[in-house]
């Protein structure tokens, strides 16, 4: 989506609906994905009812809401998924959801082929099982790939492997785009953020600032590849990436999340960016008038960044990936291709870093960084 | 999903695709095609007053003929011409 600047200004004022409305369906989740930004896990016992999930669908569908990205947690647990999914389609919104993959078998997977304005994104973080598994669990690998066969089998057509890029993957570009040849499937890469899980392997995981220059070019020398806008951080690098190139948060995107809260953003799950709740008096309320997304669509300041010669083409990066890392939300982006974002977080202590809330990890998972002698 | 788009004409009838809704902004509107999944910005109010309207008039230029000035016809003529590429609009 490309956009000149005028249109570009009329977007950091805010539309009278999201173009990018992620809905999570469930924080339930059978993987325990060391990266996953919402820190799912276990089941919210407070989840929206199928009868509030349609009152909302009819909302969105009132608003001419487009399309709902659907994701979670692993949405197909849901035991309504099929129906929720076909109720939106019939009201003419489109639904493009992530999943890992575990509940595509056959039956389901011509189920999802029958219906229209339905995209499947399969998540796949490693071209190879041990890549792959290190991060989303022993067994992932082949079970995405599995979904992937009855995708094909089923004639879905063009469905997504969506790949979220890291420091372990980024050598292995050409090597999902040849994956998703075999498929006739489009490959979408996403940014790593700090958010939920995140926070704590984001560190060890974020390419470095070599491999960024290097996933620049390749995505500038594939601009079929989808990547949701997600690394308008690299457009310094020389022309920009397409899309608008700036952070959408609470002016174009935003998030309901399986209880109904709403935030700025998918990657920004924290109280601090909690606009308010579909519970109280729906959605339509919260994206228009919440106090939030108000002082989100001011025009911000360029801070740290306003220096810089490139501040036009990446807006000093994503909020989110500042926050989680315990930057100011005007400093430069902590993977700021002139290295400026490293030299602010070498200034900020560790401990001030915020945590995604709320955790719905299962205890296990959360364990994993507590060392032996407090368990 | 779509057969290939049909070259625009003036002289043709065209109108908004039955697969693409429409949304009103400040600036004009957001145009969506569900089979396409593409977004495209309708950059004027006119314009979106122009496209919604488009199907009533035996062509084109009977259209922009009704609609809009004469100065501002063929700018207009080349922003539906842009609007029919992406299949916005479709021949018929
Ligand atoms: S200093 Fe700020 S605006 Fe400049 S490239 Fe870095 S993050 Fe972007
Ligand atoms: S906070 Fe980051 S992920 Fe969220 S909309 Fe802004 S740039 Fe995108």
């Amino acid at each position: 989506m490309g956009a000149d600047s005028s249109l570009r200004s009329r977007f950091e004022h805010g539309l009278d609906a999201p173009i990018c409305l992620t809905w999570e369906l469930t924080y339930a989740c059978n993987m325990s994905c060391s990266h996953c930004l919402s820190a799912s896990g276990r089941r919210d016992p407070r989840e929206l009812t199928t009868a509030e999930a349609r009152t909302f669908i009819d909302e969105v569908a009132a608003m001419r809401v487009f399309y709902i990205n659907v994701g979670g947690g692993e949405p197909m647990i849901r035991r309504d998924f099929f129906e929720l999914v076909g109720y939106a389609v019939d009201r003419g919104v489109g639904v493009k959801f992530s999943t890992n993959g575990t509940r595509i078998d056959a039956g389901a997977a011509k189920r999802l082929a029958s219906m229209d304005y339905l995209d499947v994104q399969v998540s796949l973080d490693g071209a190879d099982a041990s890549t792959n598994d290190r991060l989303r669990g022993a067994g992932s690998y082949a079970a995405a790939r599995r979904a992937m066969e009855h995708l094909a089998d089923a004639d879905f057509g063009e469905f997504k492997i969506s790949v979220v890029v890291t420091r372990e993957n980024v050598t292995q570009l050409d090597d999902f785009a040849a994956i998703a040849a075999h498929y006739g499937a489009q490959l979408r890469l996403t940014r790593l953020r700090p958010s939920g899980r995140g926070v704590d392997s984001w560190a060890d995981l974020h390419p470095t600032r070599e491999q960024n220059r290097s996933l620049y070019h390749w995505l500038i020398d594939h601009p079929r590849v989808l990547t949701g806008d997600s690394f308008f951080h690299l457009s310094p690098l020389g022309q920009p990436l397409d899309g608008l190139n700036l952070c959408g948060a609470g002016r174009v995107v935003c998030l309901v999340d399986p209880v109904g809260d709403v935030y700025a953003c998918p990657f920004v799950i924290h109280e601090r960016f909690r606009a308010g709740s579909i519970r109280d008096g729906g959605f339509g309320a919260v994206w228009r008038s919440s106090e939030l997304f108000g002082s989100l669509r001011e025009p911000g300041s360029a801070g740290a960044c306003s220096a810089c010669g490139s501040y036009d083409a990446c807006r000093g990066g994503c909020m989110a990936a500042k926050f989680f890392t315990g930057l100011e939300l005007d400093d430069p982006d902590p993977e700021c291709v002139y290295g400026l974002g490293e030299a602010a977080l070498a200034a900020h202590p560790v401990s001030i870093r915020p945590r995604s809330a709320p955790d719905h990890s299962r205890a296990r998972v959360r364990s994993l960084s507590v060392p032996e002698s407090l368990r | 999903m779509a057969d290939d788009p049909r070259p625009f004409a003036r002289t043709e009838h065209w109108a908004l695709s039955d697969e693409v809704s429409m949304r009103d902004e400040s600036f004009g509107a957001l145009a969506y095609h569900h089979g396409t999944r593409r977004l495209v910005f309708v950059k004027s109010p006119l314009l979106v007053d122009v496209v919604r309207r488009l199907g009533d008039y035996d062509n084109v230029d009977d259209a922009l003929g009704a609609l809009v000035q004469p100065a501002d016809r063929e700018r207009y003529a080349l922003a539906l011409a842009a609007l029919a590429d992406s299949e916005i609009l479709r021949g018929c």
